[in-house]
């Protein structure tokens, strides 16, 4: 036996460390999806169908003319994007419960690090695997009729992002404290359909619903997600600056800026968060 | 400058005094509802557990001992009394006591689809480890498991065994003082639990850390330098396996002789004990057998075979809980498991 003991090699508690266990979730995130390459290809069926068949059939039959003069498909090609990472955000939250069943989230929550840093990981991991897979979905602009332009297309990507986080965080909040699978998965599905086809991904939100389901609408925050994206998009396609005034979101007759779009999300996702961080550091 | 494999610096001594796990008066009480009363798991428990030990945590379900670990390694915090683990006071400093401790589960808690290497350097990261040394301690860790050869290998295509192993490499990882060991062979083949057993010999060589084991094993409790037998939430039994096993009954020294009556006389007068026949033989009932031997043969008397028995744990653990060691698991949930 040595008398030289292994003296700890652990960093103090900090920021520092923090940020680093923040990191190695987001990280684990990442690999894992990387690894899931059925996960990849079947979170694209939804939207490639939403986009093509909805919006090639649904816009030949109504045309033109009702969404600002623009075409359907132009016109719902921002809400197949923002709905595309509602779907890959959700289940990416919710695989905290499976790490919950297989026994790994205890290698986390034994770690000396807050809970709200395992969070916050979770979160941003979900959100940047949702944005990375919109990423392909917009490489599909060009099929109807939305230019290649760099800023639009870096600008939608950084928006998805937040869309995303705010989706993760909603995610985190049903899941951190269940430890089944079946709890969750009814309680998604039951949020998710709602949350879209309220949004203003397929129509209009201002003038085509029924005064209850606006103001419903109007409550949902991937509305404002739906409609930052689709001003983004519509401002580098000809004549899509009249149609996205036409078709912006508006409060009373005042049309909400873009940039109060994105505080509403991300303010609404940071809430989640808080809240999700809250419930799971609250011992069990 | 240079580190040694095991991340110290050469000539680097740290001397710590205090006991690895030091327990007082713990008590653990589970509120009840309408129709369930309170659940006392703990009532009591007073431990110094000294470091360098391995140290074995012996009782039946539902004596307590899964509840005391859990207190130990900060996941349940206690009704009463106080508990510091390493030097550090498990509700006070909670993290503290989480950098200087490894946990190996029961159930397993490795990430099936990370490789080897990603779930150590996880574990590392988690842990806020000096980048500097993760590198070589994690080559430390997975030479020390025999598992090299797999760090890029996905967890799911290893075995049990193999899975147990990289388990205790990643508890390691961090360099704890402590390293809690909860019945880390159970579901293992006896090939795969000897292996686990040199590497944890080999660990103990190599590095100055206190294991606190539980187990349903008899010949790991075996292995022990001290044994704390827990029943009904209180420590019944707190020692050495040799000095527990005196504790409870009488080493058998069972002779014979060309002239057992003969001898049975001398023996009684010459060495002052007391003798039963049994079967054409003498037996000898003795706290310390191994001495009463040569003893024995100083009568010279015409012995023709002698054959010590002593008490073993399971008789000593039946003494203090009234269940076998090896039953336990065919009662789950039971505190009187009898055959």
């Amino acid at each position: 036996m040595t008398a030289t003991v292994a003296p700890v090699r652990v960093a103090a508690r900090g920021p520092r460390h923090e940020l680093r266990a923040v990191k190695v979730v987001w990280q684990r995130e990442l690999i894992r999806f990387r690894t899931d390459r059925g996960r990849i290809i079947s979170s694209f069926a939804q939207p490639l169908l939403f986009l093509f068949v909805l919006g090639k059939g649904l816009g030949a039959s109504i045309g033109a003319g009702t969404f600002g003069g623009t075409d359907y498909s132009t016109f719902l090609f921002p809400g197949v994007l923002a709905t595309s990472v509602m779907f890959t955000a959700v289940f990416s939250a919710i695989s905290i419960v499976w790490d919950r069943e297989l026994g790994f989230l205890r290698e986390m929550l034994v770690a000396p690090v807050s809970r709200t840093s395992i969070v916050l990981g979770k979160a941003l991991g979900g959100a940047t695997v949702a944005s990375l897979q919109a990423l392909v979905l917009l490489a599909l602009a060009g099929t109807v009729g939305v230019p290649y332009d760099p800023l639009m297309l870096l600008t939608v990507f950084v928006l998805l992002f937040v869309v995303a986080f705010t989706l993760t965080s909603l995610g985190l909040l049903i899941a951190v404290r269940a430890d089944q699978i079946q709890t969750v998965m009814p309680r998604v599905q039951l949020l998710l359909a709602p949350l879209m086809f309220l949004s203003g991904a397929f129509f209009p939100v201002t003038g085509a619903l029924p005064a209850w389901l606006h103001g419903l609408a109007l409550v949902n925050p991937i509305t404002y997600g739906v409609d930052a994206v689709r001003r983004v998009v519509l401002s580098v396609v000809d004549g899509g600056d009249a149609a996205a005034a036409e078709v912006a979101l508006r409060w009373g007759s005042w049309t909400v800026p873009v940039w109060l779009d994105v505080v509403v999300v991300a303010g609404v996702g940071g809430l989640l968060l808080a809240v999700s961080a809250w419930l799971f550091s609250r011992p069990e | 400058m240079p580190l040694t494999a095991l991340g110290t610096r050469p000539g680097e001594v740290v001397v710590d005094p205090s006991p690895a796990v030091q327990v007082r008066g713990l008590v653990k009480t589970y509120p009840g509802t309408k129709k369930r009363p309170d659940v006392e798991a703990v009532r009591g428990i007073d431990l110094d557990v000294p470091a360098g030990e391995l140290f074995g945590f012996l009782g039946p379900n539902g004596a307590g001992k899964s509840t005391t670990i859990k207190i130990l390694c900060t996941l349940v915090r206690p009704t009463g009394g106080s508990a510091r683990v390493a030097g550090f006071d498990v509700v006070e400093q909670r993290d503290d006591v989480r950098r200087h401790i490894g946990l190996v589960f029961q159930e397993t808690t490795l990430d099936g689809h990370l490789t080897a290497e990603q779930n150590l350097r996880f574990h590392a990261e988690i842990y806020g480890m000096d980048r500097a040394v993760v590198g070589t301690r994690l080559d430390t860790v997975l030479d020390m498991v025999g598992l090299t050869d797999r760090r890029s290998a996905v967890v799911n295509t290893f075995s049990g065994g193999m899975k147990r192993r990289l388990e205790i490499a990643r508890g390691l990882m961090h360099s704890p003082r402590v390293l809690f060991l909860d019945e880390p062979t159970i579901g293992l083949d006896p090939e795969s639990r000897a292996s686990l057993w040199d590497y944890v010999d080999r660990l103990r060589a190599a590095e100055d850390i206190t294991v606190f084991l539980t187990t349903h094993y008899m010949d790991e409790a075996e292995r022990c330098d001290r044994i704390a037998i827990v029943d009904g939430g209180r420590v019944g039994a707190l020692d050495s396996p040799a000095a527990l096993k005196a504790s409870v009954g009488h080493d058998r020294v069972r002779i014979t002789t060309a002239d057992d009556d003969a001898a049975e006389a001398v023996v009684r007068e010459r060495l002052g004990v007391e003798t039963v026949r049994e079967k054409g033989a003498l037996v000898v009932l003795t706290p310390d057998g191994e001495q009463f031997v040569p003893r024995l043969f100083e009568l010279g008397l015409a012995v023709r075979s002698v054959n010590v028995t002593r008490p073993s744990l399971d008789d000593v653990f039946l003494a203090y809980t009234g269940a076998r060691l090896a039953d336990r698991q065919a009662t789950p949930g039971g505190t009187g498991g009898r055959r």
